[in-house]
């Protein structure tokens, strides 16, 4: 710097005189940021834990191996609506898997040019639609069609499966799970829509040059090839699925049995917290709801992880080709 | 033989057709329905009573009675003080981490760790972040455990992630050049970052923004929990209504006038969420013109 300045003209001032301490302001408060991030996951699983305290020392395991809840009798156990849960959640991605895989594939394959971009953007704004105003529609639309068209038929043609047993009433698992199953839709849809859209056209005309038709092509070469994606669409709809409260919790029935059919009343982990929390809910209830928080926290993050998991392997075994 | 079996795959190829376009029909059916029904029956209230009046007696009508249809106004009031709060807390947070992981972790190290937090926080129910606020503002004040605090504080905490990621993302499409080239000029390192690369990745960031504000609107099942009402603002340690809770309370009610405002506010919900993402796009599809300098 005191030697030859190449540009006289330049101030010299500034270059190497940069104020340190806007630096170290500025790192501190985004680093404050950061770490604001990490200690808010920290203080939910602590907070969470603090809370239940009281139920997971009095009940220990048998909050999670037992049947019955009871908050006049003060006997708690969690399986019921653990049950609940992963019932409607399974169910709904067995009515939305295939759907919405086939409305994926029409959308890239078949659909002509003009109609891939509007119904593709459109199912992607249906994704941010509230769950409130799904449950909502559930409850004053659904509802009635489930009692009066769908569950007579399902126990008249089906009731031999002793899946459909009990009077249809429309508030049940099953009403609950094609509510998910409406919600989750747009989400897998427009996921595996992406990871399919990805899938190069040489994969493709390779498969189309050896002779396949149009669907041996999907099978054998563009479903295969955006697997990791599709795989990824469906989690994220089971993790929407599984912590879901205000869609179920109003066309569920509110029971807090275990399932005699698909067509019973019942409840979700979710949904029992929304309904029980205030209803003149004592400490020690408050704090099994809590403790069940913790559960369904538990059951998402070990879901979400697993698929990561399985999505690591995939992209590892593709040589971390798609997204 | 061989013929035959063309045939049928020929055959099978076209059936598979039909039926991913059935799928489609059938997956368009009910969410169509659900935009039919919220935009005909939302529609029947949506006047001027209904963005300004208080809520109404229930009532349903019947022979000799005439039943008021009053509004939500102050479950519209509610929710934007709730998001407006909740962004006030969520943004700064969720930004300034952004910035700390792209400008300052390394790819393996923080900004890593930081994401995979966002991510986990983004995957956690939102009636277990309900669960949390109460246990969390319990902790330091019985007294306010149901109040505008602790529902702005869960909506905030549902916010927090999307803004993270999305910032993150924004900043990353930030090339590297133009930082190196701020710096050659010894511009310092935070002038760097707030005036050259956050300024670019402005647009990208309003657009995470804007879905967090999308995705708290519509947020109920938290607010259940720790900010349950019907009731004007009163003050930040009050309970305060929103829309979403009002439409589940309206929901689970038999009164006809309660029923059709529950609608009102599911067609409030899906304009407000649809002019969001409007926005939003229209933000990042003049952010792609400008980068192609046009």
């Amino acid at each position: 710097m005191t030697a030859a300045n190449p540009f006289p003209s330049l101030p010299t001032h500034g270059t190497r005189k940069v104020s340190k301490w806007g630096d170290r302001i500025f790192v501190a408060l985004t680093g404050i940021a950061a770490a604001g991030i990490l200690a808010l996951l920290v203080a939910l699983v602590a907070v969470l834990y603090n809370g239940s305290k009281s139920s997971i020392q009095v009940l220990g395991f048998t909050f999670l191996y037992t049947t019955v809840w009871n908050p006049v009798g003060n006997v708690y156990g969690v399986v019921p609506f653990l049950v609940g849960t992963l019932l409607t959640s399974s169910v709904s991605l067995l009515i939305s898997i295939p759907l919405s895989l086939g409305a994926a594939i029409f959308l890239t394959q078949q659909a002509p040019a003009w109609l891939r971009d509007p119904v593709g953007q459109l199912i992607e704004l249906l994704a941010a639609i509230p769950s409130i105003v799904y449950g909502f529609w559930g409850l004053i639309v659904l509802v009635p069609i489930m009692r009066l068209t769908i569950e007579p038929a399902l126990k008249l043609y089906l009731g031999w499966t002793g899946l459909f047993v009990g009077t249809p009433i429309g508030l049940d698992y099953l009403t609950a799970s094609v509510v998910l199953a409406v919600m989750t839709i747009p989400t897998i849809t427009a996921i595996s829509r992406d990871s399919i859209a990805a899938v190069p056209r040489s994969q493709k005309e390779a498969a189309l040059s050896l002779g396949a038709t149009d669907w041996e092509v999907t099978r054998n070469a563009v479903l295969p090839y955006a697997r990791s994606g599709i795989i990824a669409g469906i989690v994220l709809g089971l993790g929407r699925a599984l912590g879901e409260t205000m869609a179920v919790l109003l066309v569920i029935g509110n029971s807090p049995y275990l399932p005699k059919s698909l067509i019973s009343q019942g409840a979700t982990i979710s949904t029992v917290i929304a309904n029980d929390f205030f209803e003149n809910a004592g400490p020690f209830e408050l704090s099994a709801l809590i403790e069940a928080g913790l559960i369904l926290l538990v059951v998402t993050l070990v879901i979400n992880i697993g698929a990561r998991v399985i999505l690591a392997r995939f992209q590892l075994g593709r040589g971390g080709m798609a997204e | 033989m061989k013929f035959d079996r063309a045939v049928r795959r020929k055959i099978f190829s076209h059936g598979m057709t039909v039926a991913s376009g059935l799928a489609i029909v059938a997956i368009m059916v009910p969410l169509a329905s659900v935009i039919y029904e919220a935009i005909v029956q939302g529609g029947s209230v949506f006047n001027l009573a209904f963005f300004t009046q208080g809520i109404p007696y229930p009532c349903s009508p019947r022979a000799g009675v005439v039943c008021q249809q009053g509004g939500i106004e102050p479950a519209i009031q509610g929710t934007f003080i709730l998001v407006g709060l909740a962004s006030l807390y969520s943004v700064p947070l969720g930004v300034g981490a952004a910035i700390f992981a792209v400008e300052y972790g390394s790819e393996r190290g923080i900004a890593r760790i930081i994401g995979m937090a966002a991510d986990v926080l983004a995957g956690v129910p939102s009636i277990v972040v309900g669960a949390f606020i109460y246990a969390l503002v319990l902790l330091y004040d019985p007294a306010i455990v149901f109040s505008t605090i602790s529902g702005s504080l869960a909506l905030a905490v549902i916010m927090v992630p999307i803004v993270t990621r999305t910032t993150e993302e924004a900043l990353r499409t930030v090339p590297n050049s133009v930082r190196e080239a701020a710096l050659a000029l010894g511009i310092s390192r935070w002038k760097t970052s707030v005036r050259i690369v956050l300024v670019s990745a402005l647009p990208g960031v309003l657009t995470g923004v804007l879905l967090a504000v999308a995705r708290a609107a519509g947020e109920a099942a938290p607010l259940l929990l720790v900010c349950n009402g019907l009731r004007s603002f009163s003050g930040f340690n009050n309970v305060v209504a929103a829309v979403p809770i009002m439409m589940f309370t309206f929901a689970t009610t038999p009164y006809q006038n309660w029923i059709n405002l529950a609608w009102g506010g599911a067609l409030f919900l899906l304009v407000l969420i649809l002019g969001l993402s409007l926005a939003s796009r229209y933000v990042l599809n003049r952010m792609a013109r400008r980068m192609r300098g046009g």
